[in-house]
């Protein structure tokens, strides 16, 4: 006996889920990649831009552990300024705008971090 | 030394990645064009497997299954070890598939002080392999992600549950551990006792190291030699939309992570792997036993050509006659 019926229905379903990226787009095109306005009136990041868009959560993660667990509440960054090792007061002040700047990205990969269930989001609007 | 072999093997595709993308500069070999050949061939390879597995016949049921067959009303009839129905049969695969029922009846065999021959339950192997193939699974899907913007919300909340622990930043992810833990065991096991060394192949070792290099790669990239992932995103849309992109300063740990990717694509249809499609093809599994309630018609049998009475008498009618014995027809 042949099952070719049930050998082309598997053929199918493999070839829908494996190439489901390629369905999916052909579908609804993908959003490209949001392009975040970086404030003006400063020239640099607490690390060169490269560096942050790759690890601003490690900066961050050092932050918090040298404030809540070591009590050291400032730094000098590797740009060269002394800094309060603050999430709310220091990113925040250069990068007021919460929504077009850390969300626009974090939603285009579904990233969510918890930080802001405690710590306040300014109220701004400025890049 | 099948393990020398694989694990030289295995180096040289990492050594190869990083000369090409760091020393010759091949972002678009390695970004564009190496990853749609390895889809093709993997896609291509596997379908031309199972079109050639579905063109061998299957004459017979197989009911040399454990459980009992469906027989007489009394007779308690096992209907998921030996099922009747096509929908049994179907449950019977998936179960084999989403649970590797089949390895969960491993044993192992030890001979004991006295040298008697026994047998016990064996588990590790099939709890180590359960846990490897689910993190896979669950890994690949979070990769979705990299894939459609806006990202399908069932990919957040299998990332919310799969960093539920909400240890370090960025969030580990359970994952990771098990899948590193899980390969780790499985190539442990084969090193670590005589026997299955002494039968483990290259052939055994070389997908273990894919495995580990995908997966070992892939946590690097997240953990440590990080990547900005906003431009991954914009070179896996671009190939998945067939308008490639090739963005800037994605990192070697990216490239080495998306090579061994793609060779292990390759490699698929080659190898041991393409069990992924063999299994719905197991003959044991998929086939209700209806030996008795339906006619099987073995296809390659020739046609029989019968040769009836009335024939045989026709044919010798005039001895028949001559011999005095009656016939039927006169
Ligand atoms: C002194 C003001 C200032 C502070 C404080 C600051 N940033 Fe920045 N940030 C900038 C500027 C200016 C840029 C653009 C740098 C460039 O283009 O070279 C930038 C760039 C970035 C980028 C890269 C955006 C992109 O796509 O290029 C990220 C991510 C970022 N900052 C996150 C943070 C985080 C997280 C913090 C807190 C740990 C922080 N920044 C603190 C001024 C600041
Ligand atoms: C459960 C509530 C909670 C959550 C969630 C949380 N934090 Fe905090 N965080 C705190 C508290 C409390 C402090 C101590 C504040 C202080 O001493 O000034 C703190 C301090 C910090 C500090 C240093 C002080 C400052 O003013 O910022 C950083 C940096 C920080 N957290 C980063 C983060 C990040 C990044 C996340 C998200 C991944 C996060 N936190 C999530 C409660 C929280
Ligand atoms: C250039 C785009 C970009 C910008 C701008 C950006 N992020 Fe991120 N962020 C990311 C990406 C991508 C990840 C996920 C990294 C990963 O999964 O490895 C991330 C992860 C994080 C994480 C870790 C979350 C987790 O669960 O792992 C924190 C915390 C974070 N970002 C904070 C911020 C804050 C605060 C800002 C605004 C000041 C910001 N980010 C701006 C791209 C960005
Ligand atoms: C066989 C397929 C693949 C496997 C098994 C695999 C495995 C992994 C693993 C285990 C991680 C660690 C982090 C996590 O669990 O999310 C990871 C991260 C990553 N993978 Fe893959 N991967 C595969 C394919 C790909 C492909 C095709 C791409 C290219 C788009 C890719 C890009 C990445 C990136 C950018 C990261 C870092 C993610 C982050 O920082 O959050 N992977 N991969």
């Amino acid at each position: 006996m042949y099952d070719g019926g049930k050998i082309l229905a598997g053929i199918a379903i493999f070839l829908g889920l494996v190439l489901l990226p390629v369905w999916h787009n052909a579908v609804v095109a993908s959003a490209p990649r949001p392009e975040v306005k970086t404030p003006t009136h400063e020239k640099h990041c607490v690390d060169s831009a490269a560096v942050m868009r790759a690890s601003h959560m490690n900066v961050l993660d050092q932050w918090r552990d040298a404030v809540v667990r070591e009590g050291v509440r400032t730094t000098v960054t590797p740009t060269g300024m002394t800094v309060s090792m603050s999430l709310t007061k220091t990113c925040m002040n250069c990068h007021a705008n919460k929504k077009e700047f850390c969300d626009a990205c974090h939603n285009y990969l579904a990233v969510s971090p918890t930080c802001w269930e405690c710590h306040v989001e300014p109220k701004g609007s400025s890049s | 030394m099948s393990f020398i072999w694989s694990l030289v093997i295995f180096s040289g595709l990492v050594a190869l990645v990083l000369l090409g993308v760091e020393g010759a500069k091949l972002e678009g070999l390695f970004g564009i064009w190496l990853p749609y050949a390895a889809v093709g061939i993997f896609v291509g390879g596997l379908i031309a497997r199972v079109v050639n597995w579905g063109r061998s016949p299957v004459p017979f049921r197989i009911p040399t299954t454990c459980g009992q067959q469906k027989s007489l009303p009394f007779i308690r009839h096992a209907r998921l070890d030996n099922p009747a129905t096509g929908l049994g049969a179907a449950a019977r695969v998936a179960l084999e598939v989403l649970t590797f029922r089949s390895l969960f009846r491993n044993t192992k065999a030890q001979l004991t002080q006295d040298r008697r021959l026994v047998y016990g339950s064996e588990k590790y192997l099939w709890a180590g392999a359960l846990a490897f193939h689910w993190a896979f699974l669950v890994i690949l899907v979070r990769h979705y992600r990299f894939f459609a913007e806006p990202v399908p919300v069932v990919i957040g909340w299998i990332q919310g549950l799969d960093g539920f622990f909400e240890v370090g930043l960025p969030v580990i992810y359970a994952t990771d551990v098990v899948i590193l833990a899980a390969l780790g065991y499985l190539l442990g096991r084969r090193l670590a006792d005589a026997r299955l060394r002494y039968f483990s192949m290259a052939a055994d070792y070389f997908p273990l190291f894919l495995l580990l290099g995908v997966a070992g790669s892939g946590v690097l990239l997240r953990y440590v030699w990080k990547t900005d992932i906003t431009r991954v995103k914009e070179l896996a849309v671009g190939l998945a939309s067939f308008r490639p992109v090739l963005p800037e300063g994605l990192g070697a740990m990216f490239y080495v992570h998306l090579f061994l990717v793609c060779a292990l694509l390759a490699y698929f249809p080659f190898s041991k792997l393409t069990h992924m499609a063999g299994v719905f093809l197991s003959p044991t599994r998929n086939l209700a036993n209806s030996n008795r309630a339906r006619r099987h018609i073995n296809p390659w049998n020739p046609p029989i050509v019968g040769h009836t009475y009335a024939e045989w008498e026709e044919e010798f009618r005039d001895k028949i006659k001559a011999a005095g014995i009656p016939l039927d027809r006169e």
